[in-house]
């Protein structure tokens, strides 16, 4: 398999607040990469370091084979989209319109669209269930609906590789698997890598293959679902009790948080073998 | 599938383009062929299809060197005062942001004042000392967020309210401090004066203000980006820092060239980008030409209204943007809403 993304010791800091401390990974050609971790630990900063959006302060990041300070802001577009948590509504822009501004590292400074721009952007709205809703204003969408218009954005945009940070944080249950399912999709079809934030482990372990823990700015844990989600490594990731077993559907795991009052003090013992 | 089939950008620039450039013929016409002096519409017709030899000269006089000079100074105003509202609109992601949010016109305000206060003519005296004013302004602005920060919109925005109720704060200082007829000058200027008008200051405004329009028709695309905030807009390939700092330089500039020479005419700038957005939708390359050429017919006719409306004399154009604009736009915007 390809190397899409390598990254070698990342750090980055805000002022003298650490964001990433050491942080090496590589992320493969049609990976479904999910960084998962505490508020704060660093998974959107590594998320916007990869996006060219944050400049590591130390390290090597080499995107597509070639090191992220050689790549032009268009030439990166062309390799890497983001998708964001939710989507600007302060314009009246219509779904088209958004859709199309994907095209946008590909085309001329005023942007001018031709006729295959808008086909690319018909079977991205088409790919994502949206073409209904082409010419409805953003304003009027729902929080579901507005997140699978930025995802037939970044489709438009035509990368290699697809960061999304926290979209299904928003969302009802319908609209999160809906999400979910459209990015394996689109890694199945259309070859293209994911790396996603998610604060879902459960959604995470399901879609997964392969997991990324953070904690404290630093990579705690990563490999496939199964050797990530452990009681012991989430107990000393997020610091609370978790039950870690198998989910109904399969060989996947599944996470259940455990209030307070089902503490039992025999109860750690009893739970935590691996 | 048909609801896809969506006019090229082209094609929607050429329509746009073609209805507003005919608005601003009829209103230029307007403007030209009224004013104290009547001298009738086929009178002017005759005076500007035929030239000199057909007309009196009296009325040529009038029509070449008093109106059409004031016409396109108001065309030049109102497009660029429009323009800056739609661009501070989209740089500050606010649609309440106007060309004088970051106190550039306040700023002219002082250096105007002191400038009538000294007895300066106003031109090039009052509009040098205006245009000084603006600079400082937008310098301490820049030495205040010390050039870093200002990427961020908030604290843009927070540091231009700061600079605008220092400035207005002196302004009033300085007002109350002048007892005589300095006064209404002052007065006038401050809202907003077209009557100053002569072909040399309208041709030099248009000379250094058309490649300032230019520059921004090209940053339109960057515009439509910038509206989807700032990490979407860089991973569409967008140079945040670059764009940013191009766009408010200019903008900078081209209001207060302006606001230096008629003082700042409020309202247009507000109310013009909202209106055409609301008509022509959100798409800056659209919205660009739009407001020049619909700022500038906007602006031409009110000015047409604030020197015909008043017996004799003429009333400050500022007074006729608002009163005029402000009932047209809350209309727009209900009947959008529905």
């Amino acid at each position: 398999m390809k190397e899409v993304i390598h990254a070698d010791h990342l750090h980055y800091a805000y002022g003298h607040v650490r964001g990433l401390e050491d942080v090496s990974f590589s992320a493969h050609q049609g990976d479904f990469l999910i960084i998962i971790g505490p508020n704060g630990s660093g998974k959107t900063t590594l998320l916007k370091c990869i996006g060219g959006i944050l400049q590591p302060r130390s390290g090597r990041l080499e995107i597509l084979g070639a090191t992220l300070q050689s790549y032009s802001r268009r030439a990166l577009a062309r390799a890497i989209a983001l998708v964001p948590q939710s989507a600007p509504v302060d314009f009246p822009f219509t779904v088209t319109e958004v859709v199309l501004m994907g095209r946008t590292p590909h085309l001329g400074i005023l942007g001018v669209e031709h006729r295959e721009d808008l086909e690319r952007a018909r079977q991205a709205m088409d790919f994502t269930g949206i073409s209904s809703l082409a010419q409805r204003k953003m304003d009027q969408l729902s929080a579901g609906e507005r997140q699978r218009v930025m995802i037939a954005r970044a489709i438009c945009q035509e990368p290699r590789i697809i960061l999304l940070d926290e979209p299904t944080a928003a969302l009802d249950l319908a609209h999160q698997v809906r999400v979910m399912d459209l990015m394996e999709r689109l890694r199945d079809e259309k070859d293209v890598t994911i790396l996603m934030v998610s604060h879902d482990i459960n959604l995470a372990a399901l879609y997964g293959n392969r997991l990324m823990l953070l904690k404290d700015a630093r990579v705690l844990s990563m490999g496939p679902p199964a050797e990530v989600l452990t009681f012991q490594t989430l107990e000393s990731a997020y610091g609370c009790t978790l039950l870690v077993d198998k989910s109904p559907l399969g060989d996947f795991q599944r996470v259940t948080l455990v209030p307070r009052k089902f503490i039992h003090p025999d109860f750690r013992k009893a739970f935590s073998k691996p | 599938m048909t609801d896809m089939e969506r006019p090229l950008l082209l094609k929607r620039l050429c329509a746009v383009s073609t209805l507003l450039v005919i608005l601003l013929i009829a209103a230029i016409f307007l403007g030209v062929s009224s004013g104290s002096t009547g001298s009738g519409i086929r009178q002017t017709l005759r005076t500007l299809l035929i030239g000199p030899s057909a007309a009196d000269p009296m009325s040529y006089t009038i029509i070449w060197q008093i109106r059409f000079p004031r016409v396109i100074l108001a065309i030049l105003v109102g497009g660029t005062l429009s323009l800056g509202g739609l661009v501070f609109q989209a740089l500050l992601r606010n649609p309440l942001a106007e060309p004088f949010i970051l106190g550039i016109s306040s700023g002219a305000g002082i250096g105007a004042i002191l400038g009538i206060l000294a007895g300066l003519p106003r031109f090039p005296g009052v509009t040098a000392t205006a245009f000084a004013g603006s600079m400082i302004t937008l310098f301490l602005l820049f030495v205040m967020s010390s050039g870093q920060t200002l990427m961020k919109k908030d604290t843009l925005l927070l540091s231009g309210v700061m600079v605008n109720a220092f400035c207005a704060a002196l302004i009033t200082f300085l007002m109350s401090m002048t007892q005589d007829s300095r006064l209404h000058n002052i007065l006038f200027w401050l809202m907003g004066d077209l009557s100053t008008a002569d072909p040399r200051q309208v041709g030099i405004l248009a000379l250094a203000l058309i490649p300032c329009f230019v520059l921004l028709f090209v940053l339109s695309n960057s515009m439509n980006l910038l509206l989807m905030g700032r990490d979407l807009a860089q991973t569409m390939g967008l140079n945040i820092k670059i764009t940013t700092l191009t766009l408010l330089l200019v903008t900078s500039f081209m209001v207060s060239l302006t606001v230096s020479l008629c003082g700042p005419v409020g309202f247009v700038g507000l109310v013009m980008p909202h209106l055409l957005r609301l008509v022509f939708g959100p798409d800056h390359r659209v919205l660009v030409p739009a407001c020049i050429l619909g700022g500038g017919t906007y602006m031409v006719l009110c000015d047409l209204l604030a020197r015909t409306l008043p017996e004799q004399g003429e009333m400050p154009a500022g007074v006729i943007t608002a009163i005029v604009g402000v009932p047209l736009f809350i209309i727009l915007l209900k009947r959008s809403s529905r």
